[in-house]
């Protein structure tokens, strides 16, 4: 794709640059985001599109459907915001305090990454269940975490916390220490110095870190399943529904809970996005 | 940096400049001061009242840092409320009084009309006069600024030197500033701290650190001096091969001395004329200065030269030492 080509269809993106390579880059950047990402989810919505609108509506109307969506979506968003609120915790002890052990911790963060997620389910649920060391700590309360939504939580914040540490981590790494010396010279306690400037210094690095984790936790499967019970309109997630629906070769059916999730998945970032970008405007990290 | 034996008496509504190189221990002592940091032994006092162990946020000064460190989500006005906003419910005032103290400050900073923008969209010496701003509505004890105009270009540096002494004059703050340039701080204080190693060389006016620098530090560090290796005797000098007299009798032995191109005078021949080279000529700001050398074995001197007065490179003048500023080597 040349550059007379580009410029010809995008006049007003390209402007004169002293950095070159605008054509390569975003030439390169759109052939790399289709072959990934936006061809496979096209033949997504291709294969659901087989159905027609009302055959997608259908499927994802039916009872069981928008209970599992509900499941999904619903503690998705709340495990983001534990996420939110433990995860800037961590941050803020990795970067604020030296103690030994510090390294080790920081690692740690990352295992929800690296471990193959149905391990963890595995870990968790038995952790979790009423005999397990921590559910049994809980089961006499009446509370019973492993094999309910509220094991979908546990499982969901655990594959969502390194997200969230880590887009606030280098934030808070550099953010100015005079600021906060100033706030305090302004008579600012230190809860005030850390709720009106630290952390809304921080927001715009948490959205991402909680739009990641959110993300991540809509579309996973390996942990959940194995903590979760999986009882249809109680805790069984979306994407769980989803493979039922292959297992039954109901492949247009599967693709049409998948384009569903598409879209709410997309209009969610996209309102982040947003949100980001004002938080951005408005923190002034223009 | 360390700090030693520090004993600096300010006076209420005095402007003082803390001057000194880097690293001589001047930011230290502001944030002492402040309580950003905290003394080993020592005591800070505000008028009769020990403020050592105070904390920071009680100790009601005005910091204003070299960056400015300003809130960035937060607009001008809302910046300059913000000490105002965080006292707790009883000593805060009322909205509508905020208001006005803020309107107040954006007038005194001249600033009014930018009081919905955001600390991006400034320019620096805008951040700089909202930092002054925010520090001043808190009514603070004292004033503390750090490098005020470090990172400013020289023109907007000289308009708010001045606007800044204005300021002081009508708010009579007490008001203490540090400084590397010795202009900044000559031009602008009342008296001048001259601070070296971590320990104070001369508190005094600006005249006197100029014309009686108390130490050989200080005469060395201000006003552009040349430190000349000599040996003393009574009233006489000897500075390389040449004797000169001079009215300093207190110093024997081996001795500097400073000379500052105002030092030096252009004379006849005489008993006392040095004859000097001339190495080159050039240009300072609006003077003409010649460079010269008193000796091969002599860091060179500079004298100003009198306008239409014509010097060329390899020209010997007879010169004399107006002024002497002798002090025994260490």
């Amino acid at each position: 794709m040349s550059d007379a080509a580009l410029s010809g269809w995008l006049p007003r993106v390209r402007k004169p640059s002293a950095l070159p390579g605008f054509g390569l880059t975003l030439g390169f950047a759109v052939s790399y985001l289709s072959l990934i990402v936006l061809i496979p989810l096209a033949v997504l919505v291709a294969r659901a599109g087989e159905l027609g609108l009302d055959g997608i509506w259908r499927v994802a109307t039916t009872p069981r459907v928008l209970a599992a969506l509900e499941v999904s979506f619903f503690i998705s968003a709340a495990a983001a915001a534990v996420n939110a609120v433990f995860g800037v915790i961590v941050a803020w002890v990795l970067v604020r305090y030296d103690f030994s052990g510090k390294r080790l911790l920081d690692a740690a963060v990352d295992l929800p990454f690296a471990l193959p997620t149905a391990v963890a389910g595995i870990a968790l649920a038995a952790l979790y269940a009423e005999n397990g060391w921590i559910g049994s700590l809980f089961a006499p309360w009446g509370i019973k975490i492993a094999f309910t939504p509220l094991g979908i939580l546990v499982a969901l914040i655990f594959i969502g916390l390194p997200f969230v540490v880590r887009t606030v981590q280098p934030v808070l790494q550099d953010f100015d220490r005079e600021v906060e010396e100033a706030s305090a010279t302004l008579g600012a306690t230190r809860r005030q110095t850390v709720f009106r400037v630290v952390l809304p210094g921080l927001t715009p690095a948490l959205l991402t870190g909680v739009a990641l984790a959110f993300a991540r936790a809509v579309g996973e499967y390996g942990s959940v399943i194995f903590i979760a019970g999986n009882m249809p309109f109680i805790s069984e997630i979306a994407p769980l529904l989803i493979v039922t629906k292959l297992e039954e070769f109901d492949y247009a059916g599967a693709a049409a809970i998948a384009t569903v999730m598409l879209a709410i998945s997309f209009l969610t970032l996209l309102a982040i996005n947003g949100l980001q970008a004002f938080s951005r405007r408005r923190f002034g990290h223009a | 940096m360390a700090i030693e034996h520090v004993d600096l008496a300010v006076q209420p509504g005095e402007l003082l400049a803390l001057l000194g190189p880097s690293g001589s221990g001047k930011t230290t002592f502001l944030r002492l001061i402040a309580g950003l940091e905290a003394p080993t032994a020592g005591r800070i006092l505000f008028g009769e009242e020990d403020a050592t162990r105070l904390a920071v946020r009680d100790r009601r000064v005005g910091f204003v840092f070299q960056h400015y460190a300003l809130f960035r989500h937060l607009t001008v006005a809302e910046n300059i409320a913000y000490g105002l906003r965080v006292r707790p419910r009883r000593t805060r005032p009322r909205d509508k009084e905020i208001r006005q103290r803020v309107a107040d400050l954006l007038d005194l900073v001249q600033l009014r009309g930018l009081d919905k923008r955001h600390p991006a969209q400034l320019s620096g010496g805008q951040r700089q006069r909202v930092a002054l701003a925010r520090a001043l509505a808190v009514e603070p004890r004292v004033l503390l600024l750090d490098e005020p105009f470090g990172a400013l270009d020289a023109k907007v540096r000289r308009d708010l030197r001045r606007w800044l002494r204005e300021v002081h004059d009508r708010t009579g703050h007490t008001t203490l500033f540090v400084t590397h340039d010795q202009e900044e701080a000559l031009e602008l204080a009342d008296r001048v701290a001259i601070f070296n190693r971590g320990a104070v060389e001369q508190v005094g006016t600006p005249d006197d650190v100029l014309d009686r620098p108390a130490t050989a530090f200080v005469a060395g560090f201000v006003g552009e001096a040349v430190r000349l290796p000599v040996d003393a005797a009574g009233s006489w000098i000897r500075i390389g091969p040449h004797q000169v007299r001079t009215p300093e009798e207190n110093v024997a032995g081996p001795a500097e001395l400073f000379v500052r191109p105002r030092d030096l005078v252009i004379a006849r021949p005489g008993a006392d004329a040095i004859p000097a080279r001339v190495i080159c000529v050039r240009r300072s700001g609006t003077s003409r200065r010649a460079e010269l050398s008193l000796s091969d074995d002599l860091p060179t001197v500079e004298i100003e030269l009198a306008d239409g007065r014509t010097v060329r490179r390899g020209d010997v003048l007879p010169v004399v030492l107006a002024t002497v500023r002798l002090f025994t080597s260490r």
